[in-house]
C-alpha cells in the first residue's frame, strides 16, 4: 500500500542525489511541483529520463541538478527552443549535461520493456537516421523467426518514477484520466514512485478511460493540488498557454532565468 | 476577387488542400497542425486527426497550442496511451498520411531537426530532437512536409538525418526495409515541389500566384530539378482566409 506523505518529504525520501528520474506526462499531468521540489532541495548529478523535456527539464537543467538528460524530443511545445536546455549543452552551463537522444516510439518502447521486466524492447525505429551514430543504445537485431532486421533499445529503469494524476484514496490507490501518456508503464518500470494527486478522497468513483494504479504498486502520494501548473490537470485546471509563452522570454538569460527561480521556487512557500 | 494574403497563408492553405477527406494523418504541432484543421473544417471533415499525445480523430474546435491539449482528448474518438500510439497504429502502417515540419531538408526529403552546425555533442545550435518524426517518416503511407524554403532550411547536405526522405537516392528505403512511401510532397511559401518517382528527387511542380522559378532557385541549396509544365496553385479563396485566420485567432485565446 502506498504511504501518504508531504511532497517535501516524499521527494526528501525517494529522490536521491546521482539517481536515475523520470518525471513523466505528456503535455498534461506534468508534475511541475514535484520537479521544483527537487530543485528546492538541491538534488544534483541526477540523470533525467523523460520523453518531451519541455519547461520542468529546463528548469531541473538550469538549475544545476541534472549531468546526463535521456530524452526523445526536447523543446517548448508551440513556441520553441528550451533556452537552458541549449545552453547546458552549447556552453556547459551550469554544468556540462550529456545526452542520450532517441525518438519516442523508441523511448515508449524502452518505458515497456522496463514495466513488463524484460532487458530490452524491439521495434520498427530508428532505420537510416543518424541517432544510432550517435546512441550506442540502439541496436539492430535479426527477427529469430523470419530473419528480418529490427531494432532493439534497452529497457528504462529508473530509480524513482514521479507522476502527477487527479485523485487518490487512502489506500494510495491512483485514478488518472485524459491523456495518459506513458506515465503507467514510467512508474512501473522503476524501482521507486511517487505520485503527486490533486485530491484525495475516501472512494474513486469511475471515469471513463482512467487508468488505475493500484496503491501496492506505487510507492507514495502526495496531495498537492495544481501539482502540475503550468500543466494541466483534465477535470481540474486548464494548460497556462501564457506561461509557457512567459518562459521563452524568463528563461532566456541565466540571470532573469535564475532570479525566476529565487522566487518562484527556492523561496516559494511550500505547503506541508 | 482577390484577398489579400500572406505567403505563409498560401502555403497552409495548398498544404491544408494536399489532405484528402477520409484518410488517417498524423500531425505534427505547428504548421502541419494548422494546415490538417484548416482541412478538416474546410473540404475534408472526414479526415482522421492522430497526434502523438495518443488522441486519434480529434476533432478540435480550436487550434491545439501543443499535441497534448485537452481540446484534443475532449473531441478523440479514442485516447490511447503513448506506447499504444506508436506500436498498434502507426508501426503496422496503419496511418495514410505523415505530415511533419524541419529545420532543415535536402533534395530527398531527408529531415533534419536535431543540431545544425559544429559536430553533434558540440553543435552550433542544438534543436529539440526527433519526437515521433522518425518512425512516422518511415511508417506512414506517404508523407507531407511543410516549410518556409530558404538557402537556410533547402540545403545541399543535411547536417543531421533525424527522420529519412530518400535517403542517397532510388532504393535506398526499399533496401532499408522502410515500408512507408516516404516523402511525396513538400509545401513551401515559394510553391509545392514532388519527388519525382523515378530520381527520388524533390521537383518544383506547382508555384504560389507571383513566385518565379528563379526565386524558388535562389532559396534552394542545390541545382533545383523543375517539372517541364509547371502549374500555379489557386490562390486562397475569401473562404479558406476567413476560417484560417479565424483559427490562427483561436490559438491566441485563452482556452474556456
Amino acid at each position: 500500500m502506498a504511504k501518504l506523505v508531504s511532497l517535501a518529504d516524499g521527494v526528501a525520501e525517494l529522490v536521491r542525489d546521482g539517481d536515475t528520474v523520470a518525471l513523466e506526462g505528456f503535455t498534461h499531468l506534468i508534475p511541475f511541483a514535484a520537479g521544483h521540489e527537487i530543485i528546492r532541495q538541491r538534488r544534483r548529478e541526477l540523470t533525467l529520463v523523460r520523453m518531451t523535456p519541455d519547461v520542468i527539464y529546463d528548469q531541473l537543467i538550469g538549475a544545476g541538478c541534472a549531468r546526463r538528460l535521456v530524452f526523445s524530443w526536447g523543446g517548448n511545445p508551440g513556441v520553441g527552443s528550451l533556452h537552458r536546455f541549449r545552453d547546458a549543452v552549447q556552453n556547459s552551463w551550469p554544468v556540462p549535461l550529456e545526452l542520450e537522444e532517441h525518438s519516442h516510439a523508441g523511448m515508449a518502447n524502452r518505458y515497456v520493456a522496463g514495466a513488463s521486466g524484460l532487458p530490452f524492447a524491439v521495434l520498427r525505429g530508428y532505420t537510416g537516421t543518424d541517432l544510432p551514430r550517435h546512441t550506442t543504445n540502439i541496436r539492430p537485431i535479426d527477427c529469430p523467426f523470419t530473419g528480418e532486421t529490427l531494432t532493439a533499445v534497452p529497457a528504462l529503469r529508473p530509480d524513482v518514477t514521479v507522476v502527477h494524476a487527479q485523485r487518490a484514496d487512502r489506500a494510495g490507490n491512483v485514478q488518472m484520466w485524459g491523456i495518459t501518456g506513458v506515465q503507467k508503464e514510467a512508474v512501473l518500470a522503476a524501482e521507486r514512485s511517487l505520485v503527486t494527486v490533486e485530491e484525495i478522497v475516501d472512494e474513486l468513483d469511475p471515469v471513463p478511460g482512467q487508468v488505475i494504479l493500484p496503491g501496492w504498486a506505487v510507492t507514495a502520494v502526495a496531495h498537492v493540488p495544481d501539482g502540475a501548473h503550468p500543466s494541466y490537470t483534465q477535470g481540474y485546471s486548464v494548460r497556462d498557454n501564457d506561461f509557457y509563452r512567459a518562459w521563452d522570454a524568463i528563461s532566456r538569460e541565466r540571470a532573469s532565468f535564475q532570479d525566476w527561480i529565487a522566487r518562484h521556487v527556492l523561496d516559494a512557500e511550500v505547503p506541508a | 476577387m482577390t484577398a489579400d494574403y500572406s505567403a505563409d497563408e498560401m502555403m497552409t492553405v495548398a498544404a491544408a488542400r494536399q489532405l484528402r477527406d477520409g484518410t488517417a494523418c498524423f500531425v505534427g504541432i505547428g504548421l502541419p497542425s494548422t494546415a490538417a484543421n484548416l482541412a478538416r473544417v474546410t473540404h475534408a471533415p472526414n479526415l482522421v486527426l492522430i497526434y502523438e499525445s495518443g488522441c486519434l480523430g480529434a476533432k478540435p474546435d480550436r487550434l491545439p497550442l501543443s499535441i497534448g491539449d485537452g481540446v484534443l482528448a475532449d473531441t478523440a474518438d479514442a485516447v490511447v496511451s503513448v506506447p499504444e500510439v506508436f506500436n498498434y497504429w502507426l508501426q503496422p502502417g496503419r496511418i495514410d498520411v505523415g505530415f511533419l515540419g524541419a529545420a532543415q531538408l535536402d533534395r530527398y526529403g531527408n529531415i533534419n531537426t536535431t543540431v545544425i552546425g559544429g559536430d553533434y555533442t558540440d553543435p552550433k545550435v542544438r534543436l529539440p530532437g526527433a519526437g515521433g518524426a522518425p518512425e512516422i517518416a518511415a511508417s506512414c503511407g506517404e508523407v507531407v512536409v511543410i516549410v518556409r524554403q530558404s538557402l537556410r532550411t533547402f540545403i545541399d547536405r543535411v547536417d543531421f538525418v533525424t527522420s529519412l526522405g530518400y535517403g542517397a537516392g532510388p532504393g535506398d528505403r526499399a533496401r532499408l526495409g522502410l515500408r512507408g512511401g516516404g516523402p511525396k510532397t513538400v509545401i513551401t511559401d515559394l510553391g509545392v515541389l514532388e519527388a519525382d518517382p523515378v530520381s527520388c528527387e524533390l521537383t518544383l511542380t506547382r508555384l504560389h500566384p507571383g513566385v518565379t522559378v528563379d526565386q524558388v532557385r535562389a532559396a534552394t541549396g542545390w541545382p533545383l530539378a523543375v517539372a517541364d509544365e509547371l502549374a500555379t496553385n489557386e490562390p486562397p479563396t475569401a473562404d479558406e482566409l476567413a476560417i484560417l485566420r479565424a483559427l490562427e485567432a483561436t490559438k491566441q485565446a485563452v482556452p474556456s
